[in-house]
């Protein structure tokens, strides 16, 4: 226990010295450091706080260093992360890799894969994308065409794939893809489906972003038209994709939760509003002034439950049941603020561009409408719902 | 922030539980209503709770506690909850333990302190006086008379005024918050017990031209602080009596929908209805944290505890009026019999929905809080 509080008290002086002041404000969109084949820095202090962490191993503390981590015990490794989030250090890395795909390569990867790919994660070098959904498929991901042949040519055994994927986060800006394919037609749904690693700049992978209301947005679609994927880039065994994909879907709750901890972009709601709330006439401000602060309380109840579930997950006790409220209930939270502070704002919370309304106006009409991919992507509110009355309350299919 | 009981905390919580289900099950409070009992409680099982120490099981060793804080006294609240157990912990464990561990005077601690281990000179707070609650807007008023003080005025809906030997009663003198320690037998003194939906114990008092000796006055280094903070406590252990009723309501509610059988197949496996009771968990869940965390505010004198009080009371007070609606509307019409005991946890739900503020109340004062 001691040697744990002096490992604490190293880390926060660590963090105290080395973390720039900058980089403990909350994050903006436009000022997430990506790694990758095209990092790039905005600035000085996130390419010293991006830099320090490297060679720390603290893009990922609790993997083995001889795959570029921190090699620190799971309990050390948790004392990091705490301490960042209690100085409010934002990440040094947004990277989809070493959350999501990072831990199942640790799990059931190849010796081979995990030198090929976690080296390269660690040092910020490659960025990942995720090709689950497809077009038609939906909430129904198992429905999924995208087909893997496989062939035997010159350079060995590999996969021939064809097909799209939709939805895909900065496919435009990735190097590779964890993608679920179809190797076998004739298997029953979930059976012909493997976990397969594409290298996005292979002959025959296209990309296309999608335009959505808010304007720009960050979903492409991939296209794949006779691309070779060899077979040692297959994880797991061929046919059981489905498993692996499952072990992944585990670790987005924990990448979820490093957004809810201050990753993700989001508005302060008080001191948007307050201004809006001062100009509004006294009948109607009474009536914003309360509906706010329902706002705040919902926002308030949810960070109080997100510290109670970590304590608890902590203490080894079974948090099953929170843990599958938390998706939901976030997602539901930021559509609802938006919609209010749109309101609050009057016509001037539908601004598009222009200097006649403020920077603010634009960017929260803006963020208003990207909000509505919140509750459809990553599972929609109504899948999360169907987890919750089956799971967790054990109501009959 | 602790969300987590300590041992002896989980311990206190299990045996409660024991004692709670097997002394004071839901049909234990149907008897009480249907016999129309004068208290609201049973007087013998509320003697075995003062010899299991609950009364004052959240004080502190120098007041003769047993120090499990409101963490631990809030387990049992959750308890109470969930087998709708009847017993005057609120008025005098908390409201009234909480004034009298502010008491600046030695003479009077001796004095009033070891009654609150005993049970038998039970304690209750009279501060409000129309159907709202309002702690700022008594008019009950104390002058100077003679050697001591003369009281007039009317509270109305004391909680567990109907038997309390010893009424704390909030008063203005000269236009500041005082608080007076008054005989429940004194002359003046008139305790009507008000009929409630929930059949627990609220009575009206008045008081007309009631003489009090000087030291009736409580020595507190601020009388309104003092009160703020009793209520505070008060408030947060009423939110995890109604997070008690949420989930045994909702558990019970789950349940009734994998049996009942309607078209041939249970109706729990109907999306329309799923989605609505998953909803109704996620908001129980919420609570929860909230509950815990105002709770352990208490126990660490945070200076969040106001805002935490708020905040667990308004949404105690929100998932209690949607959920037990839901839960009426999903069981049909057995729901609305009074045989079945949904509509028992329905109606002490709302109470405490009122008690010591609303939700307008504590929005408002969680907004003002937040500097808006």
């Amino acid at each position: 226990m001691s040697d744990n509080n002096s490992f604490r008290a190293e880390v926060a002086a660590w963090l105290e010295a080395n973390c720039p002041a900058s980089m403990r404000r909350p994050i903006v969109a436009e000022e997430m450091v990506w790694g990758g084949s095209r990092l790039q820095f905005q600035n000085e202090d996130q390419r010293l706080w991006f830099e320090r962490c490297r060679e720390r191993g603290w893009f990922a503390p609790g993997w083995p260093r001889e795959y570029g981590g921190g090699g620190l015990t799971p309990k050390q490794a948790r004392i990091v992360e705490e301490e960042m989030a209690r100085l409010s250090c934002r990440q040094p890395q947004y990277n989809l890799g070493v959350w999501m795909l990072g831990p199942v390569l640790l799990e059931v990867g190849t010796e081979e894969q995990k030198r090929e790919h976690l080296i390269p994660m660690m040092r910020g070098e490659r960025r990942w994308c995720q090709g689950f959904s497809e077009p038609n498929a939906g909430s129904d991901l198992a429905s999924l065409k995208t087909s893997a042949r496989r062939v035997q040519d010159a350079d060995g055994e590999a996969y021939i794939v064809n097909g799209s994927k939709i939805w895909t986060s900065y496919g435009d800006q990735a190097d590779w893809m964890y993608a679920l394919v179809r190797t076998d037609a004739s298997a029953r749904k979930q059976q012909g489906i493997s976990f397969v690693l594409i290298d996005m700049h292979a002959p025959g992978v296209s990309v296309k972003p999608i335009e959505l209301i808010s304007g720009k947005s960050s979903f492409c679609e991939v296209f794949f038209d006779n691309v070779r994927v060899p077979v040692r880039q297959l994880v797991g065994p061929e046919g059981e994709g489905w498993a692996v994909a499952k072990k992944l879907l585990q670790h987005e709750r924990a990448a979820m939760s490093k957004f809810a901890e201050g990753g993700a972009p989001s508005h302060d709601a008080l001191a948007v509003a307050r201004p809006y709330l001062q100009e509004a006439a006294p009948a109607q401000a009474a009536v914003w002034r309360d509906r706010l602060a329902a706002q705040l309380m919902d926002a308030h109840a949810f960070a109080l439950t997100h510290q109670r579930v970590t304590a608890q997950a902590m203490a080894r006790q079974d948090v099953s049941g929170p843990a599958a409220i938390m998706k939901l209930v976030q997602t539901e939270q930021e559509v609802a603020k938006y919609e209010l502070l749109v309101q609050v704002m009057g016509l001037n919370g539908l601004s598009w561009e222009g200097e006649d309304f403020t920077a603010l106006e634009h960017d929260i009409c803006r963020q208003w409408l990207l909000t509505k991919t919140y509750t459809i992507g990553g599972g929609t509110s109504e899948v999360q719902l169907n987890i919750i009355a089956k799971r967790v309350l054990g109501l009959p299919a | 922030m602790g969300f987590l009981l300590t041992e002896e905390q989980t311990m206190l919580r299990e045996s409660a539980l024991a004692f709670i289900a097997e002394q004071s099950p839901v049909a234990r409070q149907r008897a009480l209503r249907d016999d129309a009992a004068p208290l609201g409680y049973d007087a013998a099982l509320w003697q075995q709770a003062v010899e299991l120490g609950w009364p004052i099981a959240a004080l502190p060793e120098s007041a003769g506690g047993l120090a499990m804080g409101h963490a631990g006294l809030g387990a049992i609240f959750e308890l109470m909850g969930r087998h709708l157990a009847a017993l005057p912990l609120l008025s005098h464990s908390v409201l009234a333990a909480e004034l009298l561990l502010q008491l600046q005077d030695g003479a009077q601690q001796q004095r009033w302190w070891p009654l609150l281990a005993a049970g038998d000179g039970r304690l209750a707070l009279a501060i409000d006086e129309s159907q709202r609650h309002l702690p700022q807007g008594f008019k009950t008023t104390a002058q100077a008379s003679g050697d001591g003080w003369r009281l007039d005025g009317e509270k109305w809906f004391v909680i567990d005024g109907v038997g309390a030997r010893w009424l704390l009663v909030a008063a203005q003198v000269a236009g500041e918050a005082a608080l007076f320690i008054v005989d429940a037998a004194a002359a003046g003194v008139t305790v009507t017990p008000l009929h409630m939906a929930d059949s627990h114990n609220h009575a009206r008092v008045r008081l007309d031209a009631v003489q009090l000796p000087a030291d009736a006055r409580l020595e507190l280094h601020d009388a309104a602080t003092a009160l703020e903070r009793a209520l505070d406590c008060a408030r947060i252990c009423l939110a995890a009596e109604a997070h008690g009723i949420a989930r045994e309501v909702l558990e019970r509610t789950v349940a009734y929908l994998k049996e009942r059988v309607q078209f041939d197949v249970p109706i729990g496996s109907f999306q329309a209805l799923q989605h609505r009771v998953a909803r109704l968990y996620c908001e129980v869940e919420l609570l929860d944290s909230c509950v815990r965390a105002a709770l352990s505010a208490i126990d660490e004198d945070s200076s969040e505890l106001p805002l935490l009080a708020s905040l667990a009371k308004v949404r105690a007070n929100d998932l209690c009026e949607r959920l037990l609606n839901e839960a009426v509307q999903l069981h049909g019409g057995i729901g609305v019999t009074d045989e079945f005991d949904l509509g028992l946890f329905l109606k002490r739900a709302r109470v405490i929905g009122q008690t010591l503020g609303d939700t307008l109340y504590h929005r408002d004062r969680y907004a003002r809080l937040k500097g808006f």
